[in-house]
């Protein structure tokens, strides 16, 4: 891979507190443009992961570089730069409860970017067309279902199409054709405006569509047991633990 | 027309044919950081005419996006309301797909973000009427189940939970004391200070003693200790319940066989019921303590002749009036806080809102019990 590297891990300690490490020594890259999915069993530490790539838990020690700075080591200013940088869809989609869809997505749009109101409207419409929320702008999320409310937190992660967009469970709690449809989305953004994709996830179907390179975690060496493609591990991993999760077997 | 060219941004190259039309080639990215300049841009571009026909020529640019797309959308409207011709030129393969992705054949400017119909005063009215009447239903039902669940509770004592209950007492009562003391010794020092101005004239100084402990233990003291546990723990019940509702924790006691009134409001209601009048104990000796400390320091009286003065004056009938007192505004913190919490639809702004109702109602009710208290006490002699 000659790719460059837009997130770098390197010997990321982290956890909450001396008796409370979930993941110990890891690095990996995440290269420019490809779809990275984070994957293992409950409890192995890929939404703590998560939380520290994208700076809301600093690390115990090692670093996390974004596109060339140091997510926990840096000054306010290009704490926000990387923060223009980054989507996230959280896994309860994390709408504001007292704005509507519309207010929820404009929100970033309106602070981040100068256009004038009625192109914003359409640029709304439009982003909520995206993940099938035609007609429901005006609808708060109290009034809409959960799986419409994560497509919504969707619609606002990626609402300034930011470089990298990470999700936390994109396809839990959805139904098989709107999960469907929406690994076809991550496939299209990133096809068509080449944003990376850092996913959560432990859906198998979702991995098999959309991956390019997988990080399997495990709670038992709390780190990285498997790397690369999820075709080629499922079908040549040595290692008992992969092989359970791709063949869907439960623990002897 | 070069001194026009200047209102465009630099990517723009506005090139005029022969014929009329105009060829407008963008270069660089377009983007969510370029697109409003460029809108802007193609507004001033058409605002100086509009041309038979625009060709925008796309071969120069080297990222687009959906803003990308709003600026290609601002001049295809703009060609298409004058009647004139709209092209798009050297759109690369991957431009295309970002145009089908976001659906651009489809997309219009003067969309109106679907509104809901605004009700009229009169439907206003009428759902503000319709609101209260199944406020004051649930309030009445509400009301029947703390009832029953307080009924079932002293015929089983054993079904109350226990460690929750003496949690909330300490939550409740322990925890309010400093505040509690604090605002009472305050009060009492007000009390007799400001009395005292008056009463010097008369040389009758003595009664300011009377008079503190007259006002605190049969009004001030009940009243100020509701006031004060209805702002912490009132609030905090509804708060409690009306997150446990959103978060379904609710339901799952429900589906389990739990009475939601009798598992959480039970412990909330024993317990402010037992503390609320020690705590109103403590506000009168606080008050009267602070009245003290102003007849001493600053009336020249002696402590024990203050103190002979306040216990000639109190009657053990007034203490435990004060503390009847302070055990209804208790239960009917309770009651209202944990109403409150029930009635919470939707998610944290309603948690929100149950809280700073809990507040409201609880004084409403507290001076309105307060008054009905006054009034009985006077033909009960």
């Amino acid at each position: 891979m000659t790719r460059n590297a837009i997130i770098k891990v390197r010997n990321l300690t982290a956890g909450y507190g001396e008796d409370a490490v979930i993941l110990h020594d890891v690095s990996f890259d995440v290269h420019e443009g490809e779809i990275f999915v984070i994957l293992g069993g409950s409890g192995c530490g890929k939404s703590t992961l998560l939380k520290h790539l994208i700076g809301l838990i600093p690390p115990m020690t090692g670093e996390v570089i974004i596109d060339g700075d140091d997510i926990s080591r840096c000054n306010e200013e290009t704490f926000h730069r990387i923060l223009q940088k980054i989507g996230i869809s959280y896994q309860g989609g994390a709408l504001f409860g007292s704005m509507t869809l519309a207010e929820n997505v404009g929100l970033p749009i309106g602070e981040y970017t100068d256009l004038p109101p009625d192109s914003m409207a359409a640029l709304i419409k439009m982003k909520l067309g995206l993940v099938q929320l035609d007609g429901f702008e005006n609808h708060l999320p109290s009034e809409i279902s959960g799986g419409m409310q994560k497509r919504a937190g969707l619609a606002r992660a990626m609402a300034l199409n930011p470089k990298i967009l990470f999700f936390d469970e994109p396809s839990a709690g959805l139904d098989p054709v709107t999960s469907a449809g929406l690994d076809n989305l991550i496939i299209q953004l990133n096809r068509n405006l080449g944003t990376t994709m850092v996913i959560v996830t432990h859906e198998l179907a979702s991995i098999f569509a959309v991956a390019h390179r997988v990080i399997m975690l495990d709670k038992r060496v709390k780190g990285i047991i498997a790397e690369g493609d999820p075709e080629y591990l499922r079908e040549h991993s040595q290692n008992r633990f992969v092989k359970q999760f791709f063949n869907r077997r439960a623990e002897a | 027309m070069k001194n026009r060219k200047n209102m465009l941004p630099s990517s723009f190259q506005v090139e005029r044919r022969d014929d009329g039309g105009v060829i407008l080639a963008i270069q660089g990215r377009m983007d969510a950081d370029r697109a409003g300049d460029m809108i802007r841009g193609a507004r001033a571009l058409l605002a100086q005419g509009v041309p038979p026909s625009l060709t925008v020529d796309l071969g120069e640019v080297s990222y687009m996006d959906d803003f990308g797309s709003l600026v290609l959308l601002e001049l295809r409207e703009e060609m298409e309301s004058s009647k004139g011709g709209f092209y798009l030129k050297n759109a690369s393969e991957n431009i295309q797909r970002v145009l089908t992705v976001f659906q651009f054949d489809k997309a219009r400017r003067d969309v109106v973000l679907a509104k809901k119909p605004k009700p009229n005063v009169f439907e206003r009215l009428g759902g503000a009427a319709i609101d209260q009447a199944n406020d004051m239903r649930y309030m009445v039902s509400f009301l029947g189940s703390v009832c029953l669940a307080l009924v079932h509770v002293i015929l089983q004592p054993r079904s109350l939970r226990r460690e929750e209950t003496l949690l909330t007492m300490q939550k409740t009562g322990f925890d309010a004391l400093p505040i509690v003391g604090l605002i009472s010794m305050l009060l009492g020092m007000i009390l007799a200070f400001m009395s005292s101005v008056q009463l010097k004239q008369f040389g009758a100084d003595i009664y300011v003693a009377s008079l503190v402990a007259v006002a605190m233990v049969r009004e001030l003291g009940p009243v100020m200790t509701a006031i004060i546990v209805a702002g912490r723990s009132g609030s905090a019940f509804a708060a409690e319940i009306g997150t446990m509702k959103v978060s379904e924790e609710v339901d799952a006691l429900f589906t389990m066989g739990f009475d939601p009134t009798r598992f959480l409001v039970m412990p909330k209601l024993i317990a402010a019921t037992v503390m609320v009048p020690l705590l109103t104990m403590f506000s009168d000796l606080f008050s009267i303590a602070g009245g003290m400390l102003v007849g001493v320091f600053m009336l020249d009286l002696t402590p024990s002749a203050y103190m002979n003065e306040t216990i000639r004056f109190l009657e053990l009938r007034d203490i435990v009036w004060s503390f009847v007192k302070s055990g209804v505004f208790a239960m009917l913190i309770v009651w209202v806080g944990c109403l409150r919490g029930f009635q919470v639809r939707g998610g944290a702004d309603s948690v929100g809102q149950a809280a700073t109702s809990a507040v409201v109602s609880s004084l409403f009710l507290i001076i309105l019990a307060d008054s009905i208290f006054a009034v009985i006490r006077v033909y009960w002699g």
